[in-house]
Formats: C-alpha cells, structure tokens, sequence
C-alpha cells in the first residue's frame, strides 16, 4: 500500500475518549491511505468513528480525546506529533474541512467575504484589498451569482445550498491538498445535494484536490467516491473502489448497508435494515464487532478478530467469510444481483486494469 | 433609519406623557402635604399657601396647567428650595448622577465583558472558577455595603481616594467602584454563559478549520456573537443603576439627582418628584433606544433596513 502518489497515510490510528463512564475507544486501529486528485469516501453509521478519524487529521478533537497510537503521515511528517500552533499553520492552508449543516457553520455576524478571505490573510498575510479580490473571484468560481454585490451580504441573507457554497469557497480558497468533506450534503434538500456534489467534483478536477468525502449515504457515495471505505465500531471493515464495493462487497455490514439503501428496484417492498445497534464501545466485544448483528457470523467471530483478506490489489476485507476454512455462504439477493452487475462490469472492462477482478467473479 | 429615530421618538415622547400623567394622580394619593410645619399654621395661612402653589384648585386643572407648562419647557418651583426653579434644580445636579452612573455603566459593563470572556475560555479550570465566584460576590453584595467597604479600605486605610464630596474625578473613583459592581457581575455572568454556546458553534469550529489561533478566534469570531445578548441586559442593568445611585450618592454626599429624589418624595415636593420622573424616564427610553440600535450594528439579521 506504500505509495508515492499516497498524500496521507494513516497507519494504526487509535483514539480513546475519557468519559466518566470510562474509556471509550472510538478509534480502533485504523489504516487508509489517500492519493493524490482521487476521493475516498468514508461510509458507517452513527457513531462508526467516521468524524472522530478525520478530527484526528485537523487536529481538532475534542479535548478528551486520547490518542493511543498510530500515526498520521502528511508530507512525511506525523501530524498527530505536530504542536497546536504548527496545525493552526496546516488548518486552512493545507487541509481544509467543509462541515455538516451549512445554516450554523459560518459566522452571522461576518459579512461573507471576509468569512472567505479570512484564510488567506491568516495564511498568506495578504492585503485586505487583495484577499477581498480573491473571494471574489472564489465566489464566482463556486457559482454565486451578482458576487460583486453579494460580497458584503450576511449569511442569512442566503439560502442553505448558497451557504454551503460559501463553505466551499472558504475551504477552497488556498487551494488546500487535502479536502476533509464531513457529510456536506446532509442538512441540504436533495435537489440540492446533487448541485453541491458536482460543484465538488468539478472543483477538484480544477484544483486536483483530494477529498475524504465522510457520509452515511451510500447514494451520495457511488457518484462522488473513487474508492470507498467502511467503517464499523471504530475499525475499517472494507475497503476497494467504488465499484468493488457496490457490486463485489465481501464483508456482512457492507452487505447489510447496501441492502438497505433504496433502489430502483425496491419500490412497494419493505426497506431491509440491520437489526439491533452498534457495540458499547466502552467494552468493545471480542472478536469481530459486528457478530452479534450478523447473521452470517462464525463461531470464530466471537472468538478472534479477523484480519484483512484481500479480495484483489484494491480490495480487502476484515471478515472470516472469506477465510480459505470458512464455509460458502450465499450473500442476500440483492448482492447477488449487484455481484452480477459486477461481473458484467468486469467483463466488458476486461482488457482494462480491472480484469483481475475476474477471477473472484468466477469463484462465486 | 431617520425614518425609524422619528418613529421611536414620537414613542418615547408618548411614554413620557403616560408616565406624567400616571405619575401626577399617584404623587397626589401620596399621604401628607408639602407643608413641612402644618400644625402650626392656621386653615387661613394653609389656604394662603396652597393658593400661591394653585394646590387649591381641583386636581384635574391642576394637571392640566402642569402640564401646559411641561410642553413649555417650565417645570415648576420647588416647594422645598423657595424660588429655585426644578429646571435649574435638575439642571445642576444631573452632571455628578450620570458622571458616576455612565462611569460605572462603562466600566462595569467592559470589565464583565473580559472576565466573562476569560472564564469561558479557560473553561472548567481554577481560572474559571474564580471568575465565577467573584461574578457572584458582585451580584449578591449591596452597592451600599461595597461603599462602605470601600470608603474604609481605599479612602480611609489606604487613602488613595477621597473618602466622600465632590469636586474632580478622583472624587468618582470609590462612588464609580461601588455602583460598577452589579454591572460588572451581571455582564460577567452573561458573558461566560453565552461565550461557552458560542464557543461550541459550528462557525467557531470552522473558524479553527480555518487555522486562526484561540485569540483570533476570540477576537473575530466568539466576542462579537456573545455581544447580542449583553446588549439585552444593557436596559435593566441601567435601571439598576439609577436606583442604587440614591443610595450610593447619599453615602458619599454626591450633590447628584439620586439623593434629591428621595428628599422630594419625603418631604412632597410635587413639581420636584415630577421633574425627576420625567428625567429618569426619558434617561431609561434613551437607554432602551441605544440598546436597540446597538442590536443592529452588532448582528447583522436584526438591522433596521434603511
């Protein structure tokens, strides 16, 4: 996984936060790489870890937060060893991070345009005049009209899809390498959302951003991610590109989220969901977290950990299922049809680099 | 905005004359007379005087003829001062009561907005604490007890200031302290309360996203988003004011308006307690109108549109 084109590289990442009903360990060694230009989405539920992982990289968790371990490579330095002062260097310039609910996110006492010049004067030490130019014409690029005279507008002069373009334009505006997305489609009407989304896509295809794109939909993830991974309980369960996962998901959860994202298909049926709730991580189960959910699960589940197995060059997975022992278990019917899809898929790339991915095909 | 002042005007001008008038008929249930030595004198020499004062004529005259004289600017004589007029009266005692309450307003207000301020940044540390705890002592401790205390330890112990009179600012210092302390507390209280919410907002966050360090933050973001709700208390923290200046004043033989308001009311002088009504209540309007154009230079979303 060691990689040149790799901008961050996070290896072995363990938060723990002290409550006073204990340690809770939300973070329970994570590993992911991020490459240069491409979009990793990150996907769980409530509570999965998703957030506390990229605070980790901002260096802005919650001061109970304990970092047990692990490291976080950018530029080849750790940033979790950086000091408070040396991340507010690294915030804003470097990496940036667009929030959730575009209405609380900027400040209703700033007129917009310093709120998105305000980085660059912070970064660069630029001229009031200069860095107002610059909004300006970041408020363009983020496609907000009459910019010239909205400049000097208060947010609550402008709508939820508007603000977050402005969110946008704030991250954006020292052209930071890494952009930390933490579900910057949520809180907006689904008509938007999509606008949002390819504003984002086009802006990284200008800028060459990469993008941890943190979301619970998996709808939002198939349009905008180029590699996906899962979270569970404070681990990675799986990770691949995006179509490995759509249509070749290996791990029960991966499963199970998918089932239960509406698609084409599923009008008038019941929406399958995954019964009972993630594991109390202040006593995290043995074994694998997500046994006790599973109805796939192995005695071994309860018992032992399982490592990553590698369904290809790209694509692992963190469960027995597909140990070499385990016996053959027939996944639901709609990853069956989507395991198809993917052989379909496969097929017709299969003079592209993706023919690999043959071979598990035919195995199932 | 012109158009909105003239609106405001004309409502404070209307709650003055509702003030007046109510005023007037409460001041005339009060017990007793203006006459300081009425057992001495006969029913003739009382109908004397009260014909001299036009007491004699039935109250609804009475209040009209006060009040064609309030729109002309005359406020009457004081019965208790012979031949000066309340104009003048007021006129020479409001300088020391707003030096001492605008002193204490400013600096009490100010000082509550740090303290408050650094309590909610070092939140939950010792720093924290104390700020609390003084915040606290500042509201439950009497403007009158805390002059006394002043008068023996700065004035008398220390003797740094004057201890009573008039006459410069040192002469406001210990008087300015002693009424600056429930300000200061009240803000200091708010302050924090509201510094911590905004210090857990989503634009703060953004803010540190951003890269600014805590002063910046601070100085950009968190002060001027607690502000909004410093600016309520503004109104009554005023009122405040005013009213411990009676006290306060007394203790520290201020020639101000305060200690003449309590002397009116004890000895019925009628056209002084309707001059210093009508005083105190347009100081409050004018107090409550600069609340609420401050509202709207310091947020955005309740600005008067032009």
């Amino acid at each position: 996984m060691e990689n040149s084109k790799n901008i961050l590289e996070v290896r072995n990442l363990k938060i723990n936060f002290n409550t006073y009903a204990g340690k809770v360990q939300a973070i329970r060694d994570v590993s992911f790489d991020l490459q240069k230009g491409e979009t990793l989405a990150i996907v769980g539920e409530s509570g999965s870890g998703k957030s506390v992982t990229t605070r980790s990289i901002m260096g802005l968790n919650a001061p109970n937060a304990d970092i047990a371990g692990g490291t976080i490579m950018f530029k080849d330095q750790d940033l979790l060893k950086k000091t408070r002062k040396q991340m507010d260097e690294i915030r804003g310039r470097d990496i940036a991070e667009i929030f959730q609910d575009p209405m609380t996110s900027l400040d209703p006492t700033m007129k917009i345009g310093k709120q998105i010049a305000e980085p660059l004067v912070i970064h660069k030490g630029m001229k009031r005049e200069k860095a107002m130019a610059q909004a300006l014409e970041m408020m363009k690029l983020v496609g907000i009209e009459n910019a010239e005279k909205r400049i000097n507008d208060y947010p609550h002069q402008f709508s939820g899809g508007m603000r977050q373009r402005i969110v946008i334009a704030i991250a954006l505006v020292n052209y930071p390498e890494i952009l930390i997305a933490d579900e910057p489609t949520t809180a907006l009407d689904v008509t938007i959302q999509a606008q949002i989304l390819d504003l984002m896509k086009e802006l990284q295809t200008k800028t060459n951003t990469s993008i941890i794109f943190i979301t619970h939909d998996l709808g939002v993830v198939a349009g905008m991610a180029d590699r996906v991974a899962v979270m569970y309980a404070g681990k990675i369960v799986e990770y691949g590109t995006v179509d490995e996962i759509f249509y070749n998901p290996k791990h029960p959860y991966t499963w199970g989220l998918l089932n239960s994202m509406p698609t084409m298909d599923t009008s008038g049926t019941e929406l399958p969901s995954i019964p009972g709730t993630p594991p109390d991580l202040l006593n995290p189960p043995k074994g694998d977290a997500f046994a006790a959910r599973n109805k796939y699960a192995l005695k071994i589940d309860t018992e032992q950990e399982p490592p990553f197995f590698k369904v290809s060059d790209t694509h692992y997975a963190a469960t027995w299922l597909l140990d070499p022992h385990a016996p053959k278990v027939t996944p639901p019917d709609q990853i069956i049809e989507r395991q198809k899809h993917f052989a379909k898929l496969t097929h017709e790339t299969i003079h592209s680099n993706r023919g690999k991915h043959i071979e598990e095909e035919e195995q199932l | 905005m012109a158009k909105y002042l003239a609106k405001r005007i004309f409502y404070i001008i209307l709650t003055l004359f509702i003030v007046t008038t109510v005023t007037f008929f409460l001041m005339k249930f009060m017990p007793g007379t203006p006459l300081t030595n009425q057992a001495k004198l006969s029913p003739s020499q009382i109908h004397q005087i009260y014909k001299q004062y036009g007491l004699d004529k039935p109250l609804w005259q009475q209040y009209l003829s006060y009040l064609a004289g309030v729109v002309h600017g005359n406020f009457g004589t004081s019965f208790q001062f012979s031949d000066q007029p309340v104009s003048y009266l007021i006129g020479s005692r409001l300088g020391p009561s707003l030096t001492i309450g605008g002193e204490a307003m400013v600096v009490g207000v100010i000082i509550g907005i740090i303290v408050g301020s650094i309590g909610a940044v070092k939140q939950d540390t010792w720093v924290d604490t104390a700020t609390t705890i003084i915040s606290i002592l500042g509201v439950s401790i009497p403007s009158f007890v805390l002059a006394v205390l002043l008068q023996y330890y700065l004035g008398l112990k220390l003797r740094l200031f004057p201890i009573a009179d008039w006459g410069g600012f040192m002469y406001t210092v210990l008087p300015t302290l002693a009424l600056a302390a429930s300000p200061f507390a009240e803000t200091a209280r708010f302050m924090r309360t509201e510094m911590v919410d905004v210090l857990s907002s989503d634009y703060i966050e953004l803010a540190k996203a951003k890269g600014l360090n805590k002063v910046g933050i601070i100085y950009h973001h968190a002060l001027r988003n607690s502000l909004i709700p410093i600016v309520t208390i503004v109104g009554p923290l005023a009122v405040n004011i005013m009213t411990g200046s009676m006290v306060v004043e007394n203790i520290f033989s201020i020639p101000g308006i305060g200690e003449q308001f309590v002397k009116s009311i004890l000895t019925n002088d009628y056209p002084t307690i309707m001059g210093l009504a009508i005083v105190y209540c347009a100081m409050l309007c004018v107090v409550l109108l600069i609340t609420d154009i401050l509202y709207g230079l310091i947020d955005p979303r309740i600005r008067i549109n032009k």
